[in-house]
């Protein structure tokens, strides 16, 4: 049975395969994650949305240019063309290799909310923006960017894909692996370690804040369009007034451009709120899910090990025990000699104790690795979050600030128009 | 004291002191022409809530509105004078605009400030004894004073000082004056329709304009007011921020104090939008005068139209009175008329029947010329002083409004400097997260 290729089987060929040295890859280090400024080896950039109609159904394909400097690429340049489901497969796959490890989500299939239609083109540019931010997290990812299945995502053609997909585990294999896992989940995780804990609660209260906020902020682009809607009506009535007015014809319709450029700007605001901070906070609503999966992942293997030290604990009690009564009889009924029966089973536990002994010892690996690639990516999240969403609310701050500048200026244009009205008018007075 | 103050302010036909109890419809306060405004200060200082008996064991909660005066010479000159102090009610100033409307029906009268609060948002109370409300409308009864006071012909008026200075027996002064008939009587004719063959084209124009004026400004009204309940609901919202930002800075270590000092901020900037619209209120009040101003000046126009009109009901009926005395004389006939009809069924009628008939139509022809000539001046007048005062309105309406939008320019400016201050502030937050 063929267990530990799960985490280490889409390793680049040229490093070491020891568990040990392989832990040290999961340790990582402040400095390791501050780029050199040129120390960036791939570049990659998703565009170009297109709509293929096929007789079975539409779906929209992206360009994906990869620019590299990486050995395992044959070339230093690639565009090839991909949809969807193919980031959904490539997502699922480095998840399977490194079930421990925080993977940046992708957008969501749908969006059931305002029924937005698939194919409507705010929808398809805020997915093209979160399917490269998806791209270029596993780029930027020291494990992730090495994973085989990446890699012939960014170059295969779309043949080369589709074969490429056939591979992998197999079916019985995968059924195995998902029968394990449910087993373990059911059975629970018993003596996880406190700063396991300490993320989970995090995670719990970090997810409730992102859906709040999420939530928050659709709320005010909500409440924002109805504000628009109804200066639409206002700014108006100034212009139908300054019909009927002489001298305040003027200043009338000055109102009703000041009110008219205010909400171009109040637009231009309104977007800033959608394309930027709703998205990043989206995003951040399914990362959150993302970490309780990894979590679960990572008790799952915790409770695989622990239930297999439990089984060897048993069997152990078995062997050692007094041989009972009924036992014997029941082997001599069958015509076995009692002491050959105690014999042949003495021998059929110590097996099976040697066989469970050495899947606890893989299983152990299994477990600290898992844990620390779990630790090492959690600092490397929390640093990328904080970055990520304290980028958002700057830059929606700064937004907030060059609209209030630019009404500001509106406003003080229109008093200088009432100002150069007046000396005007004094102007006509003094001539007459 | 209010009438040390009178001797002081006005050299009057009737300085005596005892004279304040007398009707002085005809005293002249101003002989050099000034208005009443620029000798005495006009405040309404406050607002307090009163209960009384209204009718039989039903007890009724209503607001007076406290009445200052002072002389302007005294305060000019720094004596620490104290005001002359009386409480009116709303209905008061109801009743000394209706005489007013009644006794000078050729002057744009100035409104009053609002019986109901009207053009209401959901955060704006529609109750009349809502503080913010009665504040509102302390406000524009002061300015309705000052309006009147300032007028170079309604400042002179007796009723409007009594009105000012004298508490009690006021309300008795008034209805001496029989003002009230003469109300009855123009509420009717305003809202009769009828047929002016020859209107003045100005005051025909001027009436157009005032039912623009009407319609447009309520139409302003009822989106300002909408759209400030959707910036409210904009500005609100952001305090939701300001609560989960709070939550979340419990859970981080470093990003903690930058979100935690953020939230203030939007719970700051939530709180900044009820003073805003605060303010806001004002300018619409300054609109909302001018939605009624548009009545008074149709009111004007109307009463042209019922002038002119009744000038060519008598000028039409002494013609006709006029042709019958012709045919009557010269014995033809042209003009139907009952006498003609009987005469043609029962016999000619003797010379000294048609004799008597000539000399009541003369007398009535004679009236007649009378009443068309008094018709013509009355239309005259009203004419000539109703145009001045309509282009004292017009300047003022100019004035006014050209104001009211420089005070909007300088809200929304105010309005954007907080918006700056607080965004700014929350970007150094952040920043520190």
């Amino acid at each position: 049975m063929d267990t530990t290729n799960t985490d280490g089987g889409s390793f680049n060929a040229s490093m070491q395969t020891s568990p040990g040295s392989m832990i040290n890859q999961y340790k990582f280090d402040e400095e390791d994650e501050e780029q050199e400024p040129g120390a960036k080896d791939i570049f990659i950039t998703v565009d170009d949305p297109e709509s293929h109609v096929t007789t079975i159904e539409t779906f929209i394909t992206y360009r994906v240019l990869t620019k590299t400097t990486r050995g395992e690429f044959d070339s230093s340049e690639y565009e090839v063309r991909r949809r969807y489901q193919d980031f959904l497969w490539l997502r699922g796959r480095l998840e399977e290799a490194h079930p421990t490890l925080i993977v940046h989500p992708l957008p969501e299939k749908f969006v059931m909310k305002g029924m937005v239609e698939r194919f409507n083109d705010d929808f398809i540019e805020t997915r093209r923006r979160a399917l490269h931010r998806f791209l270029d997290r596993v780029a930027d990812h020291p494990i992730l960017s090495c994973n085989e299945d990446f890699r012939v995502f960014l170059s295969a053609q779309a043949w080369e894909l589709t074969s490429h997909k056939k591979q992998g585990p197999g079916f019985l294999t995968r059924m195995g692996e998902t029968v394990r896992a449910v087993a373990a989940s059911v059975r629970g995780v018993k003596n996880r370690p406190e700063e396991f804990n300490s993320i989970q609660e995090y995670v719990e209260a970090f997810s409730q804040k992102m859906t709040s906020l999420d939530r928050i902020t659709q709320r005010i682009t909500k409440e924002e369009k109805e504000y628009l809607e109804e200066l639409k009506e206002y700014a108006p009535t100034y212009t139908l007034w300054s019909g009927s007015e002489e001298e305040l014809a003027e200043p009338l319709k000055g109102m009703a451009n000041s009110l008219d450029r205010c909400y171009q700007e109040t637009e231009e605001q309104g977007r800033q709120l959608s394309d930027c901070l709703a998205p990043a906070l989206h995003e951040y609503v399914l990362c959150s899910e993302t970490l309780k999966a990894v979590l679960r992942r990572r008790d799952n293997i915790q409770a695989e090990l622990e239930a297999k030290n439990e089984a060897l604990a048993t069997k152990r009690a078995d062997r050692d025990a007094e041989p009972r009564e009924r036992g014997v009889v029941w082997q001599s009924l069958l015509g076995k000699n009692p002491e050959e029966a105690r014999q042949l089973k003495q021998q059929r536990l110590a097996g099976e104790i040697d066989e469970l002994k050495e899947e606890i010892d893989k299983m152990e690996d299994r477990v600290e690795w898992a844990n620390n690639a779990l630790k090492g990516d959690w600092g490397r999240w929390q640093r990328s979050m904080r970055s990520d969403l304290k980028e958002a609310f700057l830059s929606t701050a700064q937004k907030n600030v060059d609209y209030y500048e630019k009404c500001l200026a509106v406003w003080e244009s229109f008093l200088l128009s009432m100002r150069a009205e007046v000396s005007e008018v004094d102007q006509r007075a003094g001539d007459s | 004291m209010a009438d040390a103050e009178r001797e002081d302010a006005a050299e009057t036909d009737t300085p005596n002191a005892s004279d304040t109890q007398e009707k002085n419809t005809n005293i002249t306060m101003a002989e050099d022409g000034s208005t009443l405004l620029k000798r005495m200060e006009i405040t309404v200082a406050e607002a307090e809530k009163r209960t009384g008996k209204k009718a039989v064991n039903m007890q009724e909660t209503y607001t007076v509105y406290l009445l200052e005066t002072r002389p302007s010479a005294a305060v000019n000159e720094g004596q620490s004078v104290a005001p002359d102090a009386l409480w009116r009610r709303y209905s008061e100033f109801e009743l000394l605009r209706n005489y007013l409307l009644v006794t000078y029906p050729f002057i744009v009268v100035p409104p009053l400030p609002e019986k109901r609060a009207e053009f209401v948002w959901h955060k704006l109370s529609a109750d009349n004894m809502d503080p913010d409300f009665v504040e509102r409308r302390r406000v524009g009864l002061e300015n309705f004073l000052l309006r009147v006071a300032s007028h170079p012909v309604m400042s002179s008026d007796g009723i409007f000082y009594h009105f000012l200075t004298q508490e009690r027996g006021w309300k008795e002064v008034v209805y001496e004056t029989g003002f009230q008939a003469k109300a009855e009587s123009r509420l009717r004719a305003l809202n009769a329709t009828f047929r002016v063959k020859n209107p003045d084209k100005r005051f025909m124009e001027m009436k157009h304009y005032s039912d623009e004026l009407q319609s447009i400004t309520s139409q302003l009204l009822r989106a300002r007011a909408r759209v400030a309940d959707r910036l409210y609901g904009v500005y609100k919202v952001h305090g939701n921020y300001g609560r989960v930002f709070s939550e979340w800075s419990a859970i981080e270590k470093e990003m903690g104090d930058g979100l935690q000092s953020a939230g203030h901020h939007m719970d700051a900037y939530a709180a900044s939008i009820d003073d805003i619209l605060e303010e806001e209120e004002h300018y619409a009040d300054q609109i909302k005068e001018y939605l009624f101003f548009s009545e008074a000046l149709r009111a004007v126009c109307r009463k042209h139209e019922l002038s002119q009109y009744e000038l060519e009901t008598e000028s039409l009926d002494l013609a006709s009175k006029k042709q019958q005395r012709d045919e009557l004389a010269t014995g033809t006939m042209r003009t139907f008329s009952f006498k003609g009809m009987t005469t043609k069924l029962f016999g000619q009628e003797t010379a000294d029947q048609r004799e008597a008939r000539l000399k009541l139509l003369e007398e009535q022809i004679v009236e007649g010329e009378e009443t068309v000539r008094e018709k013509t001046t009355e239309c005259e007048e009203h004419v000539c002083s109703g145009w001045v005062d309509i282009q004292r309105f017009k300047e003022q309406k100019d004035r006014d409004l050209r104001e009211a939008f420089i005070n909007y320019a300088f809200m929304q400016m105010s309005m954007c400097r907080k918006g700056i201050q607080m965004w700014t502030n929350a970007k150094e937050c952040f920043s520190k997260m």
